[in-house]
């Protein structure tokens, strides 16, 4: 009898073991299986053109994405300027000063406004920017995306703060430093290559939010000058031209999903490498 | 063995010449008092050893005179702690801290280079002359017994070092500052014996400039180091004395049984 159960529990554990490795199999293949579908639908219209030129008018073929390009990296950089000064000095002050309880109520804010859907977050910025401004603009893009950063960039701050050991801070304290000099000098640059990395993971995050640009930013066709105009984005870009009825647009959308999805994993793995070299990781 | 200390009760407590004295000093970790009324005075340009078992306060004690315990939540001071006759607890926090240094029983270089570890002290401190700080350094280590070891790796980062190395460079930075009073934490529980003699041996040479405070668990170190011993058992202190008498004729029945390892 021993042996039927040892047998039935073989059967079983092989059962089990090929079906978790099966659904393994199935994660890793979808990250594939969109990276190679993009490229293989992307990379037929993807050419000098693309980077250079700006959109053709409807009705012709041709034309490029330059200045989504330019928009999307300027918004990005909006939203990392507005983003992680606030999220990093939060987490920061959240790591380092708050007590228990209301280090509770941060952190659960906080997670809240992490859990605000996108598109909401888009008409706070709409109400708050573009209806005073009277017009779409960089500027509200970016405040949008900014205002999306900020969970994640108090949430990693204060992951790698606390990750640094006491025995810093103490070591540092013992010698005359007062605690806002220990931070700045002993326990930031301990946790510095985590944190650069955390909002590098962060930046990439929010590069491919479409639904906050869609009535911040708005689109445009052409170059837009400064902060206040309408601006194109990649994300924003590539719902236009796959909504449209133009086979051409919807190649040139395909490549702007290549490019971006690229770009995105290209911030990710420099994010891994940047973590992995860190002093941190030297003392492990 | 000097007769003279034997069975007289050669209490330093009373010595009028203390660096550090503490009176009736307790203290409490929110409800949980960790110290009953302290009172002792710790000699100049000597070595002072605290042992005990675990949790009996002594490192609570020696947190209290540089005012590291203030860091943690909730936490009270009674009593009255004097360094050369000033009151230690009224002092600006950071200059009690540079006055009495403190080394940890874990080594806890910076993640910085070498060089930086020992100067950081002094740049905290306003320092920034390069050949100052670079002299302080050199001296610092030198006493640390740790310069010849390190002279031509100075911009290596300090996490590299070794063990007992690295312990050398925690009293080299400590010492960057002048400390009046260094207090040092069980500095030798994490090391080999070898590492331990050569922090023995250097905490002898830095006597003359400094005095030196030390929790240890081990009590032949305290024995051979130390010129006063202190017992400390359930958060008070059982007794004090010369450290020979400590020893040898302790008048306390607690420590004679602690010494002789009956409990603890």
């Amino acid at each position: 009898m021993g042996n039927t159960i040892s047998s039935r529990r073989r059967v079983i554990n092989a059962v089990m073991l090929s079906l978790s490795g099966l659904c393994t199999l199935l994660v890793i293949g979808v990250l594939f299986f969109i990276l190679g579908y993009l490229m293989f639908h992307g990379l037929k219209s993807l050419n000098l053109a693309f980077f250079t030129k700006l959109p053709k008018p409807a009705g012709e073929t041709g034309g490029g994405m330059a200045n989504a390009i330019v928009g999307s990296g300027k918004i990005i950089l909006l939203a990392t300027c507005i983003g992680v000064p606030i999220g990093f000095l939060a987490g920061v002050f959240l790591a380092e000063y708050s007590g228990k309880t209301f280090a509770f109520l941060i952190r659960y804010t906080v997670d809240l406004l992490n859990g605000v859907p996108s598109i909401v977050i888009g008409i706070f910025a709409y109400a708050m920017v573009v209806k005073p401004m009277k017009h779409f603009s960089a500027l509200a893009g970016g405040v949008a995306l900014g205002i999306m950063m900020i969970p994640i960039a108090v949430r990693t701050t204060e992951e790698f703060l606390r990750a640094v050991p006491n025995p810093l801070r103490e070591g540092a304290m013992a010698l005359g430093a007062t605690k806002a000099r220990t931070i700045f000098t002993i326990v930031i640059p301990a946790a510095i290559s985590g944190l650069t990395s955390g909002m590098m993971l962060n930046l990439a995050r929010v590069a491919g939010e479409t639904a906050p640009l869609l009535f911040t930013a708005l689109g445009n066709m052409f170059w837009s000058r400064g902060w206040s105009q309408p601006t194109a984005t990649l994300p924003v870009m590539i719902y236009n031209y796959a909504i449209s009825p133009d086979e051409d647009l919807h190649q040139q959308a395909w490549a702007a999903g290549f490019v971006l999805l690229t770009l995105v994993l290209v911030i990710n793995v420099t994010a891994r490498l940047v973590i992995n070299r860190g002093p941190a990781a030297a003392r492990r | 063995m000097n007769p003279a200390l034997i069975g007289s009760p050669s209490q330093p407590v009373t010595l009028s010449d203390a660096k550090l004295s503490a009176k009736d000093l307790s203290f409490y970790y929110g409800t949980f008092q960790a110290l009953y009324n302290i009172s002792l005075s710790i000699a100049p340009h000597k070595i002072t050893a605290f042992i005990g078992p675990s949790g009996c306060g002594k490192s609570t004690f020696l947190r209290t005179m540089n005012r590291m315990n203030e860091i943690l939540r909730n936490t009270r001071v009674e009593g009255e702690l004097t360094l050369d006759g000033q009151d230690l607890l009224a002092m600006d926090v950071t200059t009690v801290r540079r006055r009495v240094g403190m080394v940890f029983q874990k080594s806890n270089p910076f993640p910085k280079s070498i060089f930086d570890n020992v100067a950081y002290g002094l740049r905290v401190n306003g320092m920034h002359k390069r050949s100052v700080v670079e002299e302080a350094v050199e001296r610092s280590l030198t006493h640390a017994a740790l310069w010849t070891e390190v002279k031509d790796k100075l911009n290596k980062p300090a996490t590299a070092l070794s063990g007992g190395q690295q312990q050398r460079l925690c009293i080299a930075r400590a010492l960057a500052v002048e400390p009046e009073v260094l207090l040092l934490d069980e500095p030798c529980s994490a090391l080999d014996p070898i590492a331990t003699l050569k922090i023995e041996e250097l905490l002898f040479e830095i006597k003359s400039l400094t005095t030196i405070v030390i929790v240890t668990h081990n009590m032949q170190q305290a024995a051979r180091l130390a010129d006063y011993t202190g017992f400390f058992f359930m958060g008070k202190l059982v007794e004090f004395d010369d450290t020979r008498v400590m020893f040898q004729n302790p008048h306390k029945k607690e420590t004679e049984d602690y010494i002789t390892g009956r409990f603890g």
